[in-house]
């Protein structure tokens, strides 16, 4: 099996046609290793948004490929694209988006009772979503809801729940968006430290200390990559060389 | 998802805004409920109906004049209707049958004993009638066929009517008056109670031919009985009695036996036209029920517009992490029809109660029909899926990256 986890090639998206079309993204080539941890970073209408929608598998490209762990989903149906986001990618959003209702173990649950493959018991489910919570350190507030926990916390929750199905990258959209700065040192420290463990992370941020923690930064512009460097100004591609 | 976790789900979904599912689920509350209650009424009503009919007696045929001929004075050129002796040819000539009555009504005043009851049904009878009728005779006895030959004075009294005239002292023997002629009463009948909208116990019998005599004129057609009872020995001489009655009666009226100048009823045939009055009755009831359930099915649909707007941003991350569009509108559509079956136990629950209620307070009586109970049911589940049908199908088409923007 290949070490790249994803592979975009001549990956483009318009929306609208015609006068109104507009390029959201321009044959954007993109290589990501296992393990690597990169951050998007770009203005808005920079095309990232649209990017990290196609690498999460929720919107399709109009044009070129994909290939995710492998796998070509650029052109898959909406139901296996589902399944695929199920299995292979965490979201960790910058609102959190948690079920208010729900305590943490249950919302941490919800990826698992998606799962249409290694279908797992109510228990092995619950098992599941107390072990991740305890990772990320929140093992004393598993049946907290999420008004009753910091947004530091709810943010906790949230990334315990991208890693509940063992996926093969975690997508962060703006993570510390709406956290304060010590709350959101903490869930990048959080991120390095599931990075160290081996996992593929791609975060959008607009915020450059948050970058510092990635490892490879890429900037977009008008729906093309305009520099992708390690984080200390090496080239990738003379890295890879 | 499987099945059952998509149920757990929808479940919680609902238990979010409890108030609001109550709510929501009233109209099918209401719409089942009085789907049962009013075919139970209805039953209730037909049975009601069939019961004071064969109270009237077993195997009745009743002999009436009939009018849809000439009307009054049409037909032979005298008055329509049977004569006394049409009554007394019956009663020697057919065959099959246990006895005959005639019986014809005036209102009049009625004293004895030192009481005056005013309006008073008299019914000029014939010897037949307490066979025909089942109505006994609780002491004395009944009018005689000599009596109606003689035109003898003599009176019957129901039993209301004697407690109120004479109380605790027996009756027979004693004089009354009725109307202005004085009477010599003879029997007193046991009790009977209203049958249709007969009071039985409140009439007095006389013979036909005293009533003929002194309460109608001939000229108006007053010497004409308007209703006549014929009572057959079984369910199995009815036929041969209507054929003789009819026969006998056409010679005797010099008519066509294919459009004669009388009618004949049978029990069956008053239950049967009953019967389909009641229908059109219950049709009715059971279109306001529907009525009222398709309006609960659009109050869920309403609810569930609502709540897939509302909950876009949660439709769009359960997208996110997986949730395919077919799991989605299962989620919903499973909201709708646990709402509706809900609703629809409830309203099984109070439509049985409710007839039940009505029953025991007496105000009406009812019947439950049990097929209305499953019938029930299974048009909640079917409003359920119907109207859920396209809030879920609206919820599994959201894309999720607009849901997941939607604020």
């Amino acid at each position: 099996m290949t070490r790249l986890s994803i592979e975009t090639t001549e990956l483009t998206k318009v929306y609208g046609t015609g006068e109104a079309a507009v390029h959201a993204l321009r044959s954007v080539a993109l290589q990501i290793q296992r393990g690597e941890f990169v951050a998007v970073m770009g203005p808005s209408g920079s095309g990232k948004s649209t990017l990290m929608n196609i690498i999460g598998c929720l919107d399709r490209p109009t044009s070129g490929s994909y290939v995710l762990d492998g796998e070509d989903v650029s052109q898959l149906s909406k139901d296996m694209l589902a399944d695929v986001r199920n299995r292979q990618i965490g979201f960790v959003f910058q609102s959190y988006n948690l079920l208010p209702r729900m305590s943490a173990a249950k919302n941490v649950m919800l990826p698992l009772l998606y799962s249409r493959n290694g279908h797992l018991s109510d228990r092995e489910c619950y098992e599941r979503a107390i072990a991740v919570l305890e990772s990320v350190g929140l093992g004393d507030r598993v049946h907290h809801r999420p008004s009753e926990l910091s947004g530091g916390q709810q943010q906790r929750v949230a990334i315990a729940r991208a890693l509940a199905n063992y996926p093969s990258i975690i997508l962060a959209d703006e993570p510390t968006g709406n956290l304060d700065s010590a709350s959101g040192e903490e869930i990048m420290e959080l991120l390095g430290q599931l990075h160290k463990q081996g996992t593929t992370i791609v975060m959008v941020t607009h915020d450059f200390k948050s970058a510092e923690h990635a490892e490879r930064i890429i900037h977009l512009l008008d729906g093309r990559i305009v520099s992708d460097e390690l984080n200390g100004a090496e080239s990738v591609r003379e890295k890879s060389r | 998802m499987s099945f059952g976790r998509t149920l757990k789900v929808a479940w919680e979904g609902l238990t979010l805004n409890k108030v609001r599912s109550v709510l929501t689920m009233l109209g099918v509350i209401i719409g089942v409920a009085a789907v049962i209650v009013m075919l139970a009424v209805s039953s209730g009503a037909e049975a009601e109906i069939a019961d004071q009919i064969n109270a009237l007696g077993p195997n009745l045929v009743m002999v009436m004049p009939s009018f849809s001929r000439g009307g009054l004075g049409g037909g032979q050129g005298g008055p329509p209707g049977l004569s006394y002796d049409d009554i007394e040819a019956i009663a020697h000539d057919v065959t099959g049958i246990n006895g005959v009555a005639a019986e014809q009504t005036t209102i009049q005043t009625v004293s004895g004993g030192g009481t005056t009851l005013e309006s008073i049904s008299i019914v000029g009878t014939t010897a037949g009638l307490p066979e025909v009728r089942e109505y006994a005779v609780a002491e004395g006895r009944f009018l005689s066929e000599e009596d109606n030959a003689r035109t003898n004075r003599v009176a019957v009294l129901g039993y209301s009517v004697a407690q109120e005239l004479f109380a605790d002292q027996s009756p027979v023997g004693q004089k009354i008056k009725i109307g202005s002629t004085q009477f010599t009463v003879i029997g007193v009948m046991k009790e009977k109670g209203v049958v249709g909208t007969t009071d039985y116990d409140g009439r007095v019998y006389i013979p036909i031919t005293v009533l003929f005599k002194k309460y109608t004129s001939s000229r108006l057609g007053g010497d004409k009985v308007r209703l006549a009872y014929v009572s057959a020995e079984s369910k199995d001489t009815m036929d041969s009695v209507m054929s003789q009655l009819t026969t006998l009666l056409s010679q005797r009226h010099d008519v066509d036996p294919a459009a004669p100048d009388f009618n004949l009823m049978t029990q069956d045939s008053i239950i049967d036209t009953a019967a389909s009055t009641t229908e059109t009755f219950r049709d009715l009831l059971a279109w306001v029920a529907a009525v009222s359930l398709l309006v609960g099915g659009i109050g869920i649909m309403n609810i569930m517009l609502v709540s897939v707007t509302e909950r876009t941003r949660e439709i769009g991350l359960r997208q996110a992490l997986g949730a395919r569009p077919r799991d989605v509108q299962l989620q919903f559509l499973l909201e709708a029809v646990t709402l509706s079956l809900a609703g629809g136990l409830v309203g099984v629950l109070l439509g049985v109660g409710g007839s039940r209620l009505f029953n025991a307070v007496g105000s009406m009586r009812t019947e439950l029909v049990p097929a209305s109970i499953p019938l029930a049911f299974v048009a909640a589940a079917a409003v359920g899926i119907f109207f859920g049908y396209y809030p879920a199908t609206k919820a599994a088409q959201l894309d999720p990256i607009e849901a997941l923007r939607r604020e």
